[in-house]
C-alpha cells in the first residue's frame, strides 16, 4: 500500500498530466461528431456576452455595408411586389408567401463568425427567449448560412455550411435534380455539392437552390453559382463546385427560419413507421 | 510571490482576450493565425508548482476553445507544451535551469529563441493535428504548424522586447 502512494505521489505530475489530456482529447472527439458537442460551446453567458460587446463596436464599423444590403433587398421585394398579378390581392400575397409551407421569420445578428477552420460555427444573439430553438435554418437575403445547433436563453450556435459535418439538401434551379451540399475545408467562398445524378444536365453559371426535401430550408432560396464539375470514382455522381452567393467571411444580420408545420410532419412521419 | 500571483492571473486574462477578440480574426493568407496565447506558459515562474502550472496551462487552452467552438484541441496542446516545458529549459538554457534563477529577458538571445521557438512548434503541432484529425492531412498540418509558428515566434520575441522590464 505504502508502495503505490509513493509511486502515485513521486508521479503526480505525469498522472495529472494524463488525465487532463484524456479530458481535452475526449471533448476534441465529441467536438468531431455532429450534434455530440454538448458540453462546451460559444453560446454560453460569458463568452457570449463578451462576443457581442466587442460585436457591437465591429457592427457600427460596417453601417454603410448593412445599409447597402438592406436596400438591395428592399429593392428586390419592392420589384416582386410590383409584379404581382392584379387579380391576386395583397392580403392573400402575404397571407402564402412564395414557399410552399409556412415558414416563420426572426432576425438575429453574428456576433462570432469563423470561416479558416475545418469545422466552423457562428454565434448569434438571439436564443430561447426570442423563440429560437435547435435545427432552425439560418440566412441572409442573399444566401444560406447554416443551421442553429445550441441554443441557450440569450444565444444560440450555428453550424456553418462552412463546416465539414454539415449536409445540406440542395437542387438545381432549373431542373429537380438534388445533392447534397458539403464543404471539402478548402476556400471559404466556394463549397460542393456531391452526389448529383449523371443524367443532370450541367452548365456553368447555372443557379443552386435548397431543395425543400428536408424541414429546415424551404423550397428555392438561392445558395450560389456552378463554377466547375466532375463526375466521382464511380463515374455516376457529379460533384459540383459552388460559389456561394453571400459572402460568409462578412456576414452582418440574418434570418433564422422556423418551420411552423415541423412538429405535425414529423409525428405524420413518425406514425407511419 | 503575490505580485507574481496578480501579474500571472492579469496576463492569463488579457492574453485570452487578446487571442479570441483580435487575433483569431486576422486569417492572414487565409489560414495563418497567430497564437500569442503561449505566452502565459512560456513565462510562468520557472521555479513554480509544476502541478498548478499544469493545471493552468489546462484552463488556458480551454478558455480558449470554448471561445472557438473547438472541443478540446487548444486545451490537448498547451498541456502538452507544458508538459514538456521542464526539458526545454533543461536543453536551451543548459545547467543555469537548474540553479532556478535565469530570467528570460537577461538569456543569451540565441537559448531563448530556441526555446521559444520549441515550445511554439510542439504546441502548433499539437493543436493542428486536432484540429484536423487525420493522417491523411499531414502536409495540410505541417504547412500550417510552419506558418503559424513563424508569425507566433516573431509575435512573442516582440512582446518580450516590448514589456521586458529593465534592472539596474
Amino acid at each position: 500500500m505504502q508502495q503505490i502512494f509513493n509511486f502515485l505521489i513521486k508521479n503526480k505530475n505525469s498522472i495529472l498530466f494524463l488525465f487532463l489530456l484524456a479530458i481535452s482529447i475526449f471533448l476534441t472527439i465529441q467536438n468531431h461528431a455532429f450534434h455530440k458537442s454538448r458540453f462546451i460551446s460559444s453560446a454560453n453567458f460569458v463568452t457570449g456576452g463578451i462576443y457581442s460587446w466587442s460585436n457591437s463596436i465591429n457592427t457600427y464599423l460596417h453601417l454603410d455595408e448593412y445599409n447597402e444590403r438592406l436596400l438591395e433587398e428592399n429593392n428586390k421585394l419592392r420589384n416582386i411586389i410590383s409584379n404581382i398579378n392584379d387579380s391576386i390581392s395583397v392580403e392573400k400575397q402575404l397571407d402564402s408567401t412564395s414557399f410552399e409551407g409556412d415558414y416563420l421569420f426572426r432576425t438575429a445578428r453574428v456576433i462570432n463568425n469563423n470561416f479558416s477552420k475545418p469545422n466552423n460555427y457562428l454565434t448569434l444573439n438571439r436564443g430561447e427567449k426570442s423563440g429560437i430553438q435547435a435545427e432552425y435554418g439560418v440566412i441572409t437575403s442573399q444566401g444560406i448560412v447554416g443551421i442553429v445547433d445550441r441554443v441557450n436563453e440569450n444565444y444560440s450556435r450555428v453550424i456553418s455550411i462552412l463546416n465539414s459535418n454539415s449536409r445540406i439538401n440542395a437542387q438545381l434551379k432549373n431542373t429537380n435534380h438534388f445533392g447534397s451540399l458539403v464543404w471539402n475545408g478548402d476556400n471559404p467562398n466556394i463549397v460542393q455539392l456531391i452526389d448529383v445524378p449523371r443524367q443532370a444536365p450541367l452548365q456553368k453559371g447555372d443557379t443552386i437552390i435548397t431543395g425543400g426535401r428536408s424541414l429546415i430550408f424551404p423550397k428555392g432560396l438561392p445558395i450560389g453559382s456552378i463554377t466547375d464539375f466532375s463526375l466521382d470514382q464511380t463515374q455516376s455522381y457529379y460533384t459540383i463546385n459552388i460559389q456561394l452567393f453571400n459572402d460568409m467571411t462578412n456576414i452582418g444580420y440574418v434570418y433564422v427560419i422556423e418551420n411552423v408545420n415541423k412538429k405535425e410532419i414529423k409525428a405524420l412521419e413518425k406514425s407511419e413507421q | 510571490m503575490n505580485s507574481s500571483l496578480i501579474s500571472n492571473t492579469l496576463r492569463f486574462i488579457l492574453l485570452v482576450l487578446l487571442q479570441v477578440l483580435v487575433l483569431n480574426n486576422i486569417n492572414f493568407a487565409g489560414y495563418v493565425n497567430p497564437y500569442l496565447y503561449v505566452l502565459f506558459i512560456l513565462l510562468y515562474p520557472f521555479t513554480g508548482n509544476q502541478s498548478l502550472f499544469l493545471l493552468l496551462s489546462f484552463l488556458l487552452g480551454i478558455s480558449i476553445d470554448i471561445f472557438e467552438d473547438s472541443g478540446g484541441i487548444n486545451a490537448a496542446a498547451c498541456l502538452v507544451a507544458a508538459f514538456v516545458r521542464p526539458n526545454l529549459l533543461r536543453f536551451s538554457f543548459g545547467i543555469s535551469y537548474d540553479h532556478q534563477n535565469i530570467r528570460l529577458s537577461a538569456t543569451p538571445f540565441g537559448a531563448k529563441l530556441s526555446y521559444v521557438f520549441l515550445m511554439v512548434l510542439i504546441h502548433h503541432f499539437v493543436l493542428f493535428s486536432l484540429e484536423m484529425f487525420s493522417l491523411t492531412h499531414i502536409l495540410i498540418i505541417l504547412k500550417k504548424t510552419l506558418f503559424s509558428s513563424i508569425f507566433t515566434v516573431i509575435l512573442i520575441l516582440l512582446s518580450l522586447t516590448l514589456f521586458s522590464r529593465k534592472y539596474r
